[in-house]
Parts: structure tokens; C-alpha cells; sequence
């Protein structure tokens, strides 16, 4: 069946039409091989080449460094075994919650929300400043917090006249939330915007003929319209939150690693620990829980897709 | 505002005749409640965004800036702090440098793999594109940072910029030949025809004839990986070492955690300087492309 639908298909579109520029396969190939190459070496060889490594005792110095042994499966009892590892998972898992998808997602809608009726000054005053926040490059932004939360002379004590608070020592994960959610919610606000403008101003006007009230409207119309864009929205944003290592440059992890979140525990560990096949391990760990995220999103957009 | 115009024709009054009046009553108070409210919250949510950058805009003209914000005493001599510091110029040299040659690889190899996947039907092509798509946003620069550096070092470009530009290429190309492709697929077809009938190859239809209409396309890829690119930190960080080496990410990292003695004079001129052209190419960029530029700008 399939030799009769590819040679009707031939006959249907002559291969000119196909093949336009005249590359055939091999051209094509060659084409894309210098791409495909770059790819598979920094991208694709690194992810595999995880695995391996998470099974040696590799380590950034002396013996180990030059002739690392093969460990089996010893990094992975250890780092399941480590009690720190999941307090940093906790962390972490606390961090995309608030941060990412409470924060993030909420406020960036909520802004949308109360913007798209608003026009001038108000509007791009608003817009202007959520993503100025967005753009600026991260340890500019990190500098940033930095001087507000400052312990002696940052503005947030002169604000709030609380001379001496050290907010980075006394509430790190705290701060490293709300840190997160300055940076990053432009863009659940940019995404949730152009949602709003695609929903059927008819349905809106009907349900407002019938007085609806705004959390109505919000619940039955809305909503049910933006699934999509609420769906793809929460998978970047937990997969960004995830594996975002801006936190660092607020914390470093500290103080004794109560804001230590996974992305900050490997560096932690492979690179000034010096323990790269550990850090591997961790890594390969986090490789996973990236795929399961994005496989799960995969799954839930088809599933929607069936149904409608 | 619209909302309420919109609602207020509608409200059940004729119905409840003899109540009509002290609910519009409560009506217009608890409208009025609404409004403050909303605008406290909106004033609370720009105060929250608005007092960290104010810094950034007061620091860097203040003759003797302070952790707080405050009201300047204007001056541009920390810009001369900032000509006089030994790395300050040179690392915003190194992040251009990085820019362009991230630039360079990815829209040379993006360019011809996304021709080549939109003219020429190869078998499980989009089944291609989304899996390196989806590779992309899996092995992040976080995930994947210990093999990485361990690749870099075997290979011995640790320490060099190559070393950096191949690996924020990798990680980028994907989604470069995925914007890339859409745009190729848009260009009409009878160009090429006509240049094939006049016996140009492929290597030159695309050089004179293909990259040319896609000009605007490769434009926006160029602006989407240096605002990349600029902003990176981890990469580098891991890959370099020595301080002449390091673009402004890092060096204003260590600006602040290195040195003994903060100087803020320099931090701040030094932050503005390097915030501004990301800033001002944004802005440009997004009001010519709109949200599309924003898919995976910060990743």
C-alpha cells in the first residue's frame, strides 16, 4: 500500500516541484551535515556522553583527573543516598512551584488581565518596565537586587527603615523567588496577552450581555479558549525555572546551601568540588526529569488534540 | 471601564423594581472600591518592577553612588572610571566578538541545513525538526554543564573563545533552523526556478538568489542570538579562566564578588553600558516582529 501511495504521490507532484533548487538526497545531505555535525558534537554527544560519565570517578584534579575508574553505579547510590541532594530537590521543586508557576504565570496573566483594556501611558509605562526587567542581562539584573537587598545601605532597608536586615542571609530562597519572578515574568505576560487578543471578542460581549461578572467570564470564556497558550506557557516556564542558574549569582547556593538549587548543586559539586563524575551523575538527573517534563507536555497537547 | 458601559444595560433593575435603587447604590460604591483597588495593585505591580532598574538609571550619574537609590549629583566622570579600568572595555569587546562568531556559525550552517530542509522532501523531516527542537530545550546549558566542560577541555579549547562560540551554537542551531525554515518556506519558488533554467547550481542559488529575499529573516536570527549570546553567563563562566578573556556577563559578575572593595562608580557605568545595547536592539526588534521574537529569547 505504501509503494502504491508514494507512486502516486510522484506521479500527482513531478520531483521538480520537490526538489526545486536541484540538490537531490546527497546535496541536501551535505547541506545539512555541517549543521547536523555541530549539533550532534556539543549537543546531542554531550547529553550521551552523560551517562558515561556518571559512572566513573572522574574528578577536575590529581590522580582521579588523569585515570579515572570505572564506578558502576556508585555516584548514583551515593547521590541518592546524599541527604543533600534532596534538600536540593526539595528546593528546587519549591522554586519552579512559586516562582515559576505561581509567580511567573500568575502575575504575568493577571498584568495581561488588567492591561488589555488600558491603552497609553499606563499600558506601555507597564510593559516597558516588566520587560526591561526581562532584558537586561542577568548578572547586570542580579547586580541589581543585590544593591536593593543590601544589607547596610540597600534601598529596600532605607524604604522599609530596617537599617541592618540582611534579607540574603535571613530569607534566601525567599529572595531568590521573588528575584525570579522580576526577571522572568515578561514573558508569561507577552505570551498571555497575545492569548487574550485571539479570544473571540463575540464570546466575550455574550457573556457580558448576560452579566457576567469578571471571574466568570474569566472561567467559562477565557480560559476554556487559551488552554493552549496556558499549557505550552507552564512547560517552558517550568523547564526554564528548572534549569535556570541565575539564582547563583544572587546566593551562590548560601548561606550552607539554603538556596541550593539542583542547577546550583551540580556546579557546586563538579566544578569547584571538583567531583565531575558525581556532578555527571546529578546532571544525568536532571537530563530526565527535563525529558519526562517536556514528554509529559507532548503527551497532555495530543491528548487535547484527540478530544477536539 | 469598558467593562462596566458594557455591563450596566444589562443589570436585572426593571425586575426587581423596588430594590433598583440601593443596589445601584452598593453598585457604584463597590465599582468605586474596585477601581482603587485595581489601581493600587497596578501601582504595587510597577513599584515592584520599577525599583530595581532605578538604580541602573541614578548609580551610573551620581559623582559617589550608594547601594540605595537616591537622587544623583550628576556627573559622567564614572564613565571615565570605566575608560580607565584595565578589562571594563575589553570584555564588552570579548561579548562582541562572542556575538559575531555565535553569529557567524549559526547563520551560515543554519541557513543551509533549513534550505535544504525546506526545498528538498526528505523522509521524517518535521518528525527532524521537532526532535532537535525538543533536544534543545532538554539539554540545557545547566543540564548538560559537566560534560560540556569536560568535552571542552579534552579537546583543548578550554580557556578560548572557539570553545564558547561552538558550544552556544550547538545549543542554538536547532531553534535557529526552525525560525530559519519558516522563513525559507515563505520565499516564492519561481526564483530559483528561473536561475536553475539559466544553470546556476544550488550553492549558487542560495548564495545569490535565496539568501538575498531572505535577508529580513536572517536579520531577526542575528538579533535573537546576540541578545543571546550577550546576556550568557554560564557558558563562559564554566569555559574561561583568565579575566582578559571574559565577556561583560562574567566580568561583572566578579566585578562585585572578587574585588575586595566594591567600586560602584565602575559597576554602575559598566552595567548601563552593557545593559543599554540589548535594551535598545529589543526594542527595536520587538516593535518590527512582535511576540514572535520572544519564543525562546531567555532560555
Amino acid at each position: 500500500m505504501s509503494v502504491a501511495m508514494s507512486s502516486a504521490r510522484v506521479r500527482r507532484t513531478p520531483s521538480r516541484v520537490d526538489d526545486i533548487a536541484g540538490l537531490g538526497r546527497v546535496g541536501a545531505g551535505l547541506f545539512m551535515a555541517p549543521a547536523l555535525a555541530l549539533i550532534g558534537v556539543f549537543l546531542i554527544f554531550p547529553a550521551l556522553w552523560t551517562i558515561y560519565l556518571g559512572m566513573t570517578n572522574y574528578r577536575l584534579t590529581g590522580l582521579a583527573a588523569a585515570d579515572p575508574d570505572f564506578v558502576g553505579l556508585d555516584n548514583y547510590t551515593q547521590v541518592l543516598g546524599d541527604s543533600s541532594f534532596w534538600w536540593s530537590l526539595r528546593l528546587t521543586l519549591v522554586f519552579v512551584v512559586l516562582s515559576g508557576i505561581l509567580g511567573q504565570m500568575m502575575l504575568g496573566f493577571s498584568i495581561a488581565w488588567a492591561l488589555r483594556h488600558l491603552k497609553g501611558l499606563a499600558k506601555s509605562l507597564t510593559e516597558t518596565l516588566v520587560l526591561a526587567a526581562w532584558v537586561v542581562p542577568g548578572s547586570v539584573g542580579s547586580f541589581l537586587w543585590l544593591a536593593l537587598l543590601d544589607r547596610r545601605g540597600g534601598t529596600l532597608n532605607v524604604l522599609l527603615d530596617s537599617p541592618g536586615t540582611a534579607w540574603l542571609i535571613n530569607y534566601p530562597m525567599a529572595s531568590i523567588i521573588i528575584f525570579n519572578i522580576w526577571v522572568g515574568t515578561a514573558f508569561s505576560m507577552l505570551l498571555f496577552s497575545s492569548a487574550l487578543a485571539s479570544v473571540p471578542p463575540s464570546q466575550m460581549e455574550s457573556a457580558e450581555m448576560v452579566g457576567a461578572t469578571a471571574w466568570q467570564q474569566l472561567r467559562d470564556v477565557v480560559i476554556p479558549n487559551i488552554k493552549g497558550h496556558i499549557l505550552t506557557n507552564t512547560l517552558l516556564i517550568t523547564l526554564w525555572t528548572f534549569n535556570t542558574f541565575g539564582p547563583y549569582l544572587l546566593t551562590a547556593g548560601g548561606p550552607n546551601g539554603q538556596s541550593e538549587i539542583l542547577a546550583v548543586y551540580i556546579y557546586r559539586t563538579a566544578i569547584p568540588g571538583g567531583q565531575l563524575g558525581k556532578g555527571a551523575a546529578i546532571s544525568l538527573i536532571m537530563l530526565l526529569i527535563n525529558l519526562v517534563i517536556a514528554l509529559g507536555y507532548i503527551h497532555l497537547a495530543r491528548g487535547k488534540k484527540k478530544r477536539a | 471601564m469598558t467593562q462596566s458601559t458594557a455591563v450596566q444595560p444589562a443589570s436585572p433593575a426593571p425586575l426587581k423594581k423596588s430594590r433598583a435603587g440601593p443596589i445601584l447604590a452598593s453598585r457604584t460604591v463597590k465599582h468605586f472600591v474596585t477601581r482603587v483597588l485595581f489601581a493600587l495593585a497596578m501601582g504595587l505591580v510597577l513599584v515592584f518592577f520599577a525599583l530595581p532598574l532605578t538604580w541602573l538609571v541614578t548609580a551610573p550619574f551620581d559623582s559617589n553612588p550608594t547601594m540605595a537609590v537616591r537622587w544623583p549629583d550628576w556627573t559622567f566622570g564614572n564613565f571615565q572610571t570605566l575608560l580607565e579600568s584595565p578589562y571594563a572595555l575589553g570584555s564588552i569587546g570579548v561579548s562582541l566578538i562572542l556575538g559575531a562568531g555565535t553569529i557567524a556559525v549559526v547563520l551560515t550552517l543554519g541557513s543551509l541545513a533549513s534550505y535544504a530542509l525546506s526545498r528538498v522532501h526528505i523522509r521524517g523531516r518535521d518528525g527532524l525538526l521537532y526532535a532537535l527542537l525538543l533536544l534543545s530545550s532538554v539539554v540545557t546549558g545547566t543540564a548538560a554543564m559537566v560534560p560540556t566542560f569536560q568535552l571542552i577541555t579534552l579537546i583543548g579549547l578550554i580557556d578560548t573563545h572557539v570553545g564558547v562560540v561552538l558550544v552556544l551554537a550547538g545549543g542554538l542551531l536547532p531553534t535557529v533552523i526552525f525560525i530559519l525554515k519558516d522563513f525559507m518556506d515563505s520565499i516564492p519558488k519561481s526564483y530559483e526556478e528561473s536561475a536553475r533554467l539559466y544553470g546556476a547550481s544550488p550553492s549558487q542559488i542560495l548564495r545569490h538568489v535565496v539568501v538575498p529575499i531572505a535577508r529580513p529573516g536572517l536579520a531577526f536570527v542575528a538579533v535573537w542570538t546576540l541578545v543571546q549570546v550577550w546576556g550568557n553567563f554560564l557558558v563562559p563562566f564554566l569555559l574561561l579562566r583568565s579575566p582578559e578573556t571574559k565577556p561583560a556577563a562574567v566580568l561583572m559578575y566578579t566585578f562585585y564578588t572578587e574585588s575586595g572593595q566594591v567600586d560602584l562608580r565602575l559597576i554602575s557605568a559598566f552595567s548601563l553600558v552593557f545593559s543599554v545595547p540589548v535594551i535598545v536592539l529589543y526594542f527595536l526588534v520587538n516593535r518590527r516582529y512582535g511576540f514572535r521574537f520572544h519564543g525562546g529569547i531567555k532560555s
